[in-house]
């Protein structure tokens, strides 16, 4: 019970320890294959301190609403950060909230923040807020079914559950699978507003989405969003990694070195991941507001026919 | 100790005494409170009653006949649990509109177009639950759909109302007519209408199909299942504020009680192929429910389109449940349908909260329109609480309430690929779909009506000069909040409560949830899935407070409030923030231009013109246009044609009613 409670103590702090690293690695990678020196790995540590310490100009008619955003937004995404799976399975309170509440967390959190960029009442907030409600209005369905595979083929919602049968050997490859896998990643992308999606790096180019909608924020506030959106990159990744990826993840009740082994195959994983991510970034442009629903279209299609292949295989 | 169902009868004769005393008062200073507080205490006998039948004696049913009615007939009334968690719908919507109602009717400009009816259609809606016989039924479903007719026309001279009401009177007759067809079949040749006969015997399974059809048509235009929901946006916002909640919260709700009845009690073991009409309909009515939600800018219209929305997610509830239950599959079915009547009681909860909301609105601004509204979460801060709580639980987002239906209904989505048939099969991954559309659809719409009717800048003068409303109006808010909470934490009191309809309905019943530990939830085990709404609830609010209290004691705490940035050059004018119609645009370009023929135009002044430039949106209702329209100009044509009846010389008349006999007699004579 106190070993059980010590690793999901564990996990809480490694994300949130490990998020804003990842993010820093990502904008390395990217600067180096851009030929560019780039700002060191730790460069998102040092800008949430700068903006902790920095006071916050708030708007004149900002609301309450618009002050405790920031915290739920943060909450919300380090609670479902925290529930999935990253170097072990079968934490304390995996049972608490299953892979559907998960994604319904990251809405809540979503729901709070477009409520903020309306609150000031400018057009940079309406036009974030409305293109992000836009392509959630997308996304959340092929999540769902993207949800939908893995469970039929897992047969649970759980996904400690979900990564242990993944990691036991009787899986094999399947069709549904694959194309869940690559449904997941192009949500990935448009959830944590990626290229080709949305730029992460810019602040005025009227395509812009993310950015658009927290513009206002400054100082503490901003710094909690802006760490919300590190953890939720790491989640999405922590995600595919402990249900595609589940190697050398460990299982409950195994010793410290399995736990050791698990935490070092987790800052692999990441890594590799980053790299991927980085690589694809810079590789691909950014594409126009309304070929979005196009590619999140694709996903909603390759979740839907993972699916009913399911459903139809069932019957032989 | 009299019986439970006597009891509900008196109620519902009090509530008719009342309704004849408003008449009484109506000239009375005092009337809005009498009346109003008379219903509030009934309501809450009722609720009191029916909870404790549910709760305690559930297993057996209360009986009750009256000799009124039909002579050879008589009335009968029936409690059992099905209808004792409708008499908890019907009657906490009752309590808690009569609450709202002691604030909000005193700004009423003619009470006495109200005040008796307002009774009179709960009692109404109780004695539909109530009734055991089909005579009783369709005559009570009559008198709830007169006496809200009369409500909606409360404020007939205003724009709109009077066409409203007209549209609503012809539905509702439609649909009574459908009704009154399916009893006709259920009671066969023999003819005895009362419901135990019915349940006891069998039907064919041609007639039970078409039970099936014409119970979706009477119970599902009075629910609002598309197409035949074009009544529903008309009517509910019609009606004053409290009204329009009972309307949308709990009629519709005693409409899904019709269809249950019927479909799962009367008519036995249901078909699998009934069940994918149920689901595709279901799943039609949600998506295209909080699409026109979403087009909308009228605040409680768009509240009844979302009622359309969610009536569609019960029904793809219903449909799941026919579906297993046809194949035998208990648990699943007892899993759906409780999912069903967990959204049944969720929305609702959250439905009368939000009409309450927009009802106050009202009264602060006299405006419904969205996109003249603003900035009211400074002047109204309680009702924007209230608000903003009800649309986080409809927009299904834990830890409130909506989530947890929905989140039971995947689940059922989930147990559906071990069912045979084909057509489910391929039908059930689709609906799911659907759901989980319509969800981020509703997250969406209620984004739009909160951030623009509460946030950003005033749009006019009434949104500035708002004032916050009265006490009982915002109790009334209030204590469906709380509920809206509560069952979203503790969800597993409610599913272990409706396990005696289950049981009744569809022999099975979901795992006792109080068995669970710490409060989760898991309909069929935990290894497959579980929630747990209170941890989630508690790790949130202790993660925030965590990051709040850290950030307070470390970080900076200096605030300067300024004008907001823009980019060198704000805008003076509130017009230019983000609209209701702007903030769709980006949904209505994806899925306006299939589904309702959306086209934006912007029209350019001649160069050198000052004029400003205008955006026109070009939206067609299709479902208007393409059904209803063709209809009503083929019954003008036809009444234009038949009208040459009326002058006709005397010959002419008799030769007609000559030809018309022979013709009759030749039909029967062919038909024996």
């Amino acid at each position: 019970m106190i070993s059980d409670l010590l690793v999901q103590g564990v996990q809480m702090a490694l994300v949130l320890l490990l998020a804003p690293l990842l993010t820093g690695f990502v904008r390395k990678i990217k600067a180096r294959l851009t030929r560019r020196q780039g700002a060191s790995v730790f460069q998102p540590y040092r800008d949430l301190l700068r903006l902790l310490r920095k006071e916050v100009v708030l708007a004149d008619n900002a609301s309450w609403l618009f002050r405790v955003t920031p915290y739920v937004t943060f909450a919300a995404i380090w609670v479902a950060a925290a529930l999935v799976p990253t170097f072990a399975t079968g934490l304390l309170f995996n049972w608490t909230a299953d892979l559907i509440a998960i994604v319904a967390l990251l809405g809540t959190a979503r729901f709070f923040l477009a409520l903020a960029g309306m609150d000031i009442g400018t057009s940079f907030g309406g036009i974030g807020a409305s293109r992000e409600v836009m392509i959630a209005a997308l996304a959340e369905p092929a999540m769902l079914l993207i949800v939908f595979c893995m469970a039929l083929v897992a047969g649970s919602t759980e996904l400690s559950t979900v990564a242990n049968f993944m990691a036991s050997s009787y899986v094999g490859l399947r069709v549904s699978l694959g194309m869940a896998v690559i449904a997941l990643i192009m949500v990935a992308l448009a959830e944590n507003g990626r290229i080709p999606v949305d730029n992460p790096a810019t602040h005025l180019e009227l395509t812009m989405v993310h950015e658009a909608m927290v513009l206002e924020y400054s100082g503490r506030h901003l710094a909690m969003i802006e760490f919300g959106a590190f953890l939720k990159l790491l989640l999405y990744i922590s995600l595919i990694a402990c249900v595609f990826l589940p190697w050398k993840i460990a299982v409950s009740g195994t010793g410290p070195l399995a736990y050791a082994v698990g935490a070092g195959a987790y800052v692999v994983k990441l890594a590799v991941a980053g790299f991927f991510l980085a690589l694809f970034e810079t590789a691909t442009a950014k594409m126009r507001v309304f070929r979005i629903p196009q590619f999140l279209g694709a996903a909603l299609m390759l979740g839907l026919l993972g699916t009913l292949l399911l459903f139809v295989s069932r019957s032989f | 100790m009299i019986s439970a169902v006597i009891l509900q009868l008196s109620c519902a004769a009090a509530l008719l005494a009342i309704a004849v005393l408003a008449i009484a008062l109506s000239r009375s200073r005092g009337a809005t409170g009498i009346v109003y507080g008379a219903t509030l205490a009934v309501s809450a006998v009722a609720l009191a009653g029916s909870l404790r039948r549910l709760v305690d004696g559930a297993s057996t049913a209360s009986l009750a006949s009256l000799p009124i009615g039909l002579p050879w007939l008589g009335a009968h009334f029936r409690l059992d649990a099905l209808a004792a968690f409708f008499l908890i719908v019907v009657n906490l919507g009752g309590a808690a509109a009569s609450l709202y109602g002691l604030g909000y009717g005193r700004h009423e400009q003619a009470p006495q177009r109200v005040l008796a009816f307002f009774p009179a259609f709960l009692a109404g809606m109780n004695l539909v639950v109530l009734a055991d016989d089909a005579f009783s039924y369709l005559l009570c479903w009559e008198f709830m759909s007169l006496a809200s007719w009369a409500l909606v026309m409360a404020h007939h001279r205003e724009a709109g109302n009077a066409r409203a009401g007209y549209v609503y009177l012809v539905m509702a007759s439609f649909g009574t007519l459908a009704l009154l067809l399916a009893f006709g079949l259920l009671a066969g040749p023999a003819g005895d209408y009362g419901f135990a006969a019915i349940r006891t015997a069998p039907h064919t399974p041609y007639a039970a199909t078409l039970v099936l059809i014409l119970m979706l048509l009477g119970a599902g235009s009075k629910a609002g299942l598309v197409p035949l929901h074009v009544w529903l946006p008309l009517a509910h916002p019609a009606a004053p504020s409290h009204v329009s909640a009972l309307m949308s919260g709990v009629m519709t709700k005693v409409a899904v009680y019709g269809f249950v009845r019927v479909v799962f009690d009367l008519l036995g073991q249901p078909s699998w192929s009934a069940s994918v009409i149920v689901l595709f309909l279901g799943g039609i009515t949600a998506v295209m429910g909080i699409l026109y939600a979403m087009m909308e800018k009228d605040l409680k219209r768009l509240l009844a389109y979302s009622t359309i929305e969610n009536i569609g997610i019960i029904f793809v509830g219903l449909g799941l449940a026919l579906a297993f239950q046809a194949n035998g599959q208990k648990l699943a079915a007892a899993l759906a349908f409780t999912a069903a009547l967990f959204h049944v009681l969720n929305h609702s909860f959250f439905k009368s909260l939000l009409f309450f909301g927009a009802g106050a609105v009202l009264t602060a601004t006299g405006e419904r329109d969205m996109d003249r509204l603003g900035g009211l979460i400074h002047r109204m801060p309680f009702t924007s609480f209230a608000f903003l709580i009800g649309c986080v639980a409809i927009s299904a987002l834990p830890p409130f309430n909506g989530f947890v239906s929905e989140w039971l209904m995947f689940q059922a989505v989930l147990q559906s690929p071990e069912l045979p048939q084909w057509g489910v099969k391929i039908m059930v991954p689709a609906v799911g779909a659907m759901l989980a559309l319509a969800a981020a659809l509703a997250a969406a719409c209620f984004v739009k009506a909160f951030g623009v009717t509460f946030l950003g800048r005033p749009r006019g003068a009434a949104a500035e000069t708002a004032h916050e409303v009265d006490r009982c109006s915002l109790a009334a808010m209030f204590i469906l909040a709380a509920l809206c909470l509560l069952a979203g934490i503790l969800p597993g009191l409610v599913i272990d409560a409706l396990s005696p309809i289950t049981l009744q309905l569809l022999g099975g019943r979901m795992p006792i949830q109080a068995r669970e530990s710490w409060l989760s939830i898991a309909p069929i085990a935990e290894s497959r899935s579980s929630y747990n709404g209170l941890l989630v609830m508690v790790f949130i609010t202790v993660s925030a407070s965590a990051a709040v209290y850290f950030i307070h004691r470390f970080a900076s705490r200096a605030l300067r409030r300024a004008p907001a940035w823009g980019c060198g050059f704000s805008d003076p004018t509130p017009a230019a923030q983000y609209s209701a119609v702007s903030f769709a645009q980006p949904i209505r370009r994806v899925f306006g231009t299939f589904g309702f023929h959306a086209r934006d135009h912007v029209e350019m002044p001649a160069p050198g013109d000052t004029a400003p430039a205008r955006l026109r949106i070009e939206l067609h209702d299709l479902i208007w246009e393409g059904l209803y329209q063709p209809l009503a100009a083929a019954v003008g044509l036809a009444a234009d044609r038949l009208n040459r009846l009326q002058f006709l010389t005397i010959r002419q008349y008799l030769s007609l009613v000559f030809g018309t006999l022979v013709t009759l007699l030749l039909v029967l004579a062919i038909w024996s």
